[in-house]
């Protein structure tokens, strides 16, 4: 005969033993280079630009970089991929085109960053003539998080409770006061959610800005959206196997950078939208 | 004349016939019940006077609707004035996930764009009062409305509704998640309301019908079967569908 808790134990321990699998590699990727990132860190690091072919002073030029390359990339995807997930979602019928449209968006969210890459040369640096330079890869960057913030806002909109829309209408708002005044506001928590996704993985990827942007050595700041910069996870590529005889302690520093960097944007994403939820709650 | 009238009233959700030919008067300052088993059309009707079956798609009618003797389905009609005009109180009580007073003033924002504050705290101090809510609320009126009761939900909904200065109430079984006391003070404050609003209310219960309301329209299987006095439908019902459902027969 069965027994019931038995199999009930078992299926227990699998999924106890998936969850650890899980967690445990995250947590050694940030105790290892929290372990050997962090004796790096001090303000010359932080602020100074790298001496001595990059075995020596800090990484500010790459900090500042990678600053510039996520705003820009938010700047851009933010408002485009908000607006297009309201047609989508508020607007547009449940036809083929639509259904095509949808598809699109979420393949384009399994394009390898890679080919990004060599789109945002082709269009951006070569056919617009905006050569390497900050917009070209602020625009290869946002087009990559476009499907992201897209199908997280979509998702966002979609799940305000359609009694709200209702309401707002029978009182006389038009569709777009509706959508303007009530549904956009209940749905800020979702859209910061997939904000915070594009955010990390655009300050996080190095194809996409190889091509587009990133400056092999350059130690100073850019002076305009069409110089190059350097960007932190590209310096890390370069210091980790184009440079010989770096110190470890400087490329798990750089790594920390990044990490600490990408953890603070999410950091600053969460706080908005915890204050956004503590208001709005159905 | 009557404040709402239709003529021949059909309407079809895709291949179904929602309502047939429906023919009913509802007089203004009155307050008119419409009644009948699940699924007989009479929300349907009701959200036909403030076009809100347009919210659905494959939805089609013919016929007339004539509010103040213009008719609202024609595709002129502008939906926005309309349902300015032609208010709607639903079943469950859907306050907006904002403050007692944002909830009150959402019509003067998305109508009037920007009003001085204390023409604003005016509106919202009326609508309270007309709905008996101003005393238990007059210092909550920054809190969440989402922690009032059911009841107060319900009520701010209406004053909420009347800070935008309709003509009609549409009652979509305005009671059915209060309890019988808190019913009965809703049902009160109908009959207050009746002075100034025409007030049409749909409903599962017909002792509600009979406590509050004027008029009475009974509806099965999309069709209206008898429209009249409310006094008239209880004691004297001319069709033997209605009398059977009155007395509980079926429904």
């Amino acid at each position: 005969m069965r027994n019931p808790y038995r199999t009930q134990k078992i299926a227990f321990f699998v999924l106890l033993v998936a969850t650890l699998l899980i967690v445990i590699p995250v947590g050694m990727i940030v105790v290892i280079i929290v372990q050997k990132g962090l004796p790096a860190i001090n303000w010359e690091f932080l602020s100074d630009i790298p001496r001595k072919g990059m075995r020596a002073g800090g990484i500010f030029p790459a900090i500042v970089g990678t600053i510039y390359l996520v705003g820009g990339a938010i700047v851009f995807a933010l408002p485009i991929g908000l607006l297009a997930a309201i047609y989508l979602s508020e607007y547009s019928k449940d036809n083929l085109l639509t259904r095509l449209i949808k598809l699109a968006i979420v393949n384009l969210a399994g394009v390898p960053s890679v080919v990004y890459g060599l789109f945002g040369l082709a269009l951006f640096v070569v056919f617009f003539k905006f050569g390497a330079s900050i917009l070209s890869g602020s625009l290869t960057l946002g087009i990559m998080i476009l499907p992201v913030i897209v199908t997280t806002s979509r998702e966002a909109l979609e799940s305000v409770p359609s009694s709200f829309r209702e309401v707002s209408l029978s009182l006389g708002a038009s569709k777009w006061q509706t959508i303007r005044h009530i549904v956009l506001p209940n749905a800020i928590p979702g859209i910061l959610t997939g904000t915070i996704l594009g955010l990390g993985r655009a300050a996080g990827e190095t194809a996409p800005i190889l091509f587009t942007v990133a400056a092999f050595y350059l130690p100073r700041l850019p002076d305009s959206i069409f110089d190059q910069v350097m960007a932190l996870p590209y310096h890390l590529y370069v210091i980790s196997t184009q440079v010989p005889n770096v110190d470890e302690k400087i490329r798990y520093g750089t790594a920390f950078v990044l990490l600490a960097l990408v953890l603070f944007m999410n950091l600053v994403a969460i706080v908005i939208r915890y204050q956004f939820r503590k208001k709005k709650k159905w | 004349m009557a404040k709402i009238e239709t003529k021949n009233l059909n309407l079809w959700y895709g291949s179904f016939h929602a309502l047939k030919n429906i023919n009913a008067r509802i007089e203004p300052n009155r307050i008119t019940a419409i009644i009948g088993p699940s699924g007989c059309g009479k929300s349907t009707l009701l959200r036909v006077f403030n076009r809100m079956n347009d919210l659905i798609e494959g939805v089609r009618m013919d016929g007339e609707a004539l509010i103040d003797g213009k008719n609202i389905l024609g595709p002129e009609a502008d939906l926005v004035a309309l349902r300015k005009k032609v208010g709607m109180v639903f079943q469950r009580p859907n306050p907006f996930p904002l403050s007692i007073y944002e909830n009150i003033v959402f019509g003067q924002k998305v109508h009037a764009g920007r009003i001085r504050k204390s023409a604003l705290d005016e509106i919202v101090e009326d609508s309270l009062k007309d709905v008996l809510l101003w005393d238990e609320l007059k210092d909550r009126l920054r809190e969440s409305a989402l922690r009032l009761s059911l009841e107060q939900k319900q009520r701010l909904c209406i004053a909420r509704l009347i800070a935008v200065k309709p003509d009609v109430l549409l009652m979509d079984e305005p009671c059915s998640t209060l309890d019988p006391q808190a019913t009965a003070r809703v049902e009160e404050l109908m009959r207050e309301l009746k002075s100034k609003y025409t007030i049409i209310i749909v409903t599962h219960n017909m002792q509600q019908a009979a406590r509050v309301s004027d008029d009475t329209g009974f509806m099965l299987l999309s069709e209206m079967i008898e429209f009249g006095e409310t006094e008239d439908i209880f004691t004297k019902p001319r069709d033997k569908r209605t009398e059977d459902y009155i007395t509980g027969r079926y429904g």
